[in-house]
């Protein structure tokens, strides 16, 4: 424990390297005599090690489109070095702005410095473009941490999901860094900027320019299988599905994200899509949308956010399968933004404590009247 | 028996040291203390000053707004001293015991009707054993409660195992079933895994299986009968139900009890015969470090080296103060030494192993993230964070609707234990209820 006299001013700070280092000697003072070994500490990290096939994956994948884009006959091994020194200044920085925001605001509220930024940090990396410029990243995650988390009370306490609203903010604030058929592959670094490409949209971008019949199936770019591999272009975190499954595995085996959310989320994608290919808005099987964009990575990593999502059980069931049934209908009938999964967590994360509201005056007015019979 | 109840939800913490069903001591106590202090609602007014003489069941105390209950001494003896903390308030009468014991002869004819009853229950002193639901605080005379509940079982970590501690007593118990049924309909939960009680008469027997919680009487009740606003249900502990029917049977209060010595940390687990009142001290030994624990060790008062056995205790756990400091404890992947219910960490694989528990939070403060691990660990038709959450408030009405009535923080003490978020949940619910009992008064 760090000596609070000796070190009155930074003492959150020191205490968060210290609780990091080596377990706190705290003893329980009142309450159970004896606690469960799990911490926010284990359950944070145990969410970052569930997004680590992602991002691999996505290092490589970083390298792979560009190598694709130029034609350039790059190893395996050099395409996965590309992607992670490309990846590696996102992380740093989107890291050391947020982490210095916890820091200090931890400080100002004389409390421990909490853990949850080290999922945060990790998954804004993942769902931004790889060549958004960092001074971009750094104000999206200022705005998000302070704006979002801190003002509400810090983590536990945000009513919306931090990355996506760093997310929404570059979306919103630079469009022309953030969305359009080229962004989502790197090109700066490899200094082919001049040069010209064939085309490296995503499958959802192909598909708001020339509709999905474009993007998909046989006359299109991308099948299936190359969308569940996720050789595709896309942001780095979302396109393999297989990584996100694992991590999926991982999340529902420790219990950490509800598999009522990824399930009923996945359900609900499957359902408006199936609607939306009998109504005629599309000719695209209902499963693509499950491979498509970032369906699978915002069901499984960000709608199972345990503080922004319903927190009733019956809750939970309802809130994914509107998530995932609001994702699709964006895609399939807003002309102007096809990756509906981000705008469908973050309203959905506004309506959680609505859903469970109703759920719990539900149950109270159930055992109330239970009471009346008895 | 007619009426099953199978909880599904529930933890039981895999502690090490149970104690194995043999008396491995008896106690005669030198100095035997009556505490006030536990007796939730109980304002202690002294009846006797230092030099007086009493005999085992002589009245020390009364409550000062009901002064027919009374706390009893359960030795003959001299008052030796009255102990007071901070602003006088009383803490303890210390009886030092003679040699040969006296008994107030409490008559041993059965009482004929609830009036006799509830008068033997206040003349013995064990009037304090009654607790009233909601609130969990001492049961008021003038009341009529709707039942009263038993459960035989506990299944608290490291429990004492009333299978064997009470076996003897059937006779006791069956007479203290037939007095307390004169008060109210009494309902008693027995384990459904086998029990030996499971002949008992003249009340509503219930089969309950499962985790701990499922051995608490506030889980049964609410599953059983829930109590609604307005309403009040007594309990009693299986081991006064016991002492009840000792004084209908022979007269005599008798609070001997076979008390659990268990825990990681006791030099010998095993059950020592022992009163309420006792100097823990005399009935283990106790190392330099060690936490002992009244009760189990979710909801037990922690005694310390010099403290006395409770008039509900009939345990003793013992544990290391987890002051050391782990290396990365968080960040290993495998803690063998730690026992977690999360599946983040990998105690599942070994399921039948008991863990070295000390009183290490494994962690720091923070708000709640994770409260789906609540739901899984409480039995019982409630939202536990919304109960939580309205306590914090202080919103009496959303308490009343999320269930204030039903739990006492006992009934969510594995709440303490699981969350990774390190909050005092026994403290925010005793926090509620206080504010209930003020608000509702």
């Amino acid at each position: 424990m760090a000596d609070e006299k000796k070190t009155p001013w930074w003492h959150s700070t020191v205490d968060a390297f210290d609780t990091f280092l080596r377990v706190p000697g705290t003893v329980s003072a009142k309450g159970a005599h004896v606690r469960d070994g799990i911490d926010l500490k284990r359950v944070m990290i145990t969410v970052v090690i569930a997004l680590v096939p992602a991002a691999l994956f996505g290092m490589f994948n970083v390298g792979l489109q560009t190598a694709l884009l130029y034609n350039l006959k790059w190893s395996f091994w050099n395409m996965f070095l590309y992607g992670l020194l490309r990846m590696l200044p996102l992380f740093v920085v989107s890291y050391a702005v947020g982490l210095a925001i916890e820091f200090a605001s931890a400080q100002i509220r004389g409390e421990e410095v909490n853990e949850g930024y080290l999922v945060t940090g990790f998954l804004i990396p993942l769902i931004v473009p790889v060549d958004v410029p960092l001074w971009m990243l750094a104000l999206a995650v200022a705005f998000s941490v302070i704006f979002v988390k801190e003002v509400f009370g810090g983590t536990g306490m945000n009513i919306w999901n931090p990355a996506l609203v760093a997310r929404a903010f570059l979306f919103f604030s630079y469009p022309s860094s953030m969305s359009g058929s080229s962004v989502w592959v790197s090109k700066t670094w490899a200094g082919l900027d001049g040069v010209d490409a064939i085309s490296a949209a995503t499958p959802l971008a192909i598909a708001h320019d020339g509709g999905f019949d474009a993007a998909t199936g046989a006359v299109g770019q991308y099948n299936f299988i190359d969308m569940f591999y996720g050789f595709i272009p896309g942001s780095t975190g979302e396109t393999s599905v297989i990584a996100i499954l694992i991590g999926a595995f991982i999340l529902v085996w420790t219990g950490v994200a509800s598999w009522k959310i990824m399930v009923s989320s996945i359900a609900g994608g499957l359902l408006v899509g199936w609607l939306g290919q009998m109504a005629g808005a599309t000719a695209v099987p209902c499963y693509y949308q499950l491979v498509m964009g970032g369906f699978l990575f915002g069901s499984v990593f960000m709608a199972t956010d345990p503080v922004t999502a319903a927190q009733t059980e019956t809750g939970k069931w309802i809130y994914g399968f509107l998530v995932g049934a609001l994702a699709v209908v964006v895609r399939l009938w807003n002309p102007g933004y096809m990756e509906g999964m981000m705008l469908a967590i973050l309203l959905m994360n506004t309506m959680a404590p609505l859903i469970d509201h109703c759920v719990v005056s539900a149950h109270t007015s159930r055992r109330a009247k239970k009471a009346l019979t008895a | 028996m007619s009426n099953y109840l199978d909880l599904k939800k529930g933890l039981n913490i895999p502690l090490k040291g149970v104690a194995a069903p043999e008396v491995i001591k008896t106690v005669v106590p030198d100095i035997v203390a009556v505490k006030p202090t536990c007796f939730k609602g109980l304002v202690p007014r002294l009846l006797v000053k230092e030099g007086d003489a009493v005999k085992a069941g002589s009245p020390v105390m009364a409550d000062k707004q009901r002064p027919e209950i009374l706390l009893t001494s359960p030795v003959s003896g001299t008052v030796e001293q009255v102990v007071r903390g901070e602003k006088r308030k009383l803490l303890a009468v210390l009886v030092k015991a003679d040699a040969k014991q006296e008994y107030v002869d409490f008559g041993s004819n059965a009482p004929a009707d609830a009036a006799q009853v509830k008068e033997l229950l206040l003349n013995t002193g064990l009037w304090g054993s009654l607790i009233q639901r909601p609130y969990g605080i001492l049961a008021d005379p003038q009341a009529a409660p709707k039942a009263i509940f038993i459960s035989s079982f506990s299944t608290a970590p490291l429990a004492a195992d009333t299978d064997y501690t009470l076996v003897e007593s059937m006779k006791d118990i069956q007479a203290g079933v037939d007095a307390l049924g004169k008060i109210a309909p009494v309902h008693i939960s027995v384990c459904k895994a086998g029990s030996a009680f499971g002949g008992i008469k003249n009340a509503t027997l219930h089969a309950v299986g499962g985790p701990h919680p499922a051995g608490n009487v506030g889980v049964q009740i609410s599953h059983i009968a829930p109590i609604q606003k307005g309403e009040t249900v007594w309990t009693m502990s299986f081991l006064h139900l016991a002492a009840l029917g000792h004084v209908i049977n022979t007269g005599k209060l008798d609070l001997t009890r076979k008390v659990a010595v268990t825990g990681p940390a006791a030099a010998k687990t095993g059950y020592v015969t022992a009163l309420p009142g006792t100097p823990v001290k005399e009935i283990t030994d106790i190392k330099e470090g060690v936490r002992v624990v009244g009760g189990d060790a979710l909801t037990g008062e922690n005694l310390g080296a010099d403290g006395y056995l409770g008039f509900f205790e009939d345990q003793l756990t013992l544990m290391d103060e987890g002051y050391k400091r782990e290396w990365l404890g968080w960040a290993k992947p495998i803690r063998h030494k730690v026992f977690s219910s999360s599946w983040c960490y990998f105690s599942w694989l070994t399921p039948r192993k008991k863990y070295n528990m000390n009183t290490n939070l494994h962690g720091g403060p923070r708000a709640f993230v994770e409260t789906k691990c609540f739901e899984d660990v409480t039995p019982m038709d409630i939202f536990p964070i919304y109960l939580i959450k309205a306590c914090l408030a202080g919103d009496i009405e959303k308490m009343e609707k999320f269930g204030i009535y039903e739990v006492l923080p006992e009934d969510l003490a594995l709440c303490d234990f699981v969350d990774p978020s390190k909050n005092e949940i026994q403290a925010i619910i005793q926090q509620g209820i206080d504010l209930m009992i003020k608000e509702m008064a």
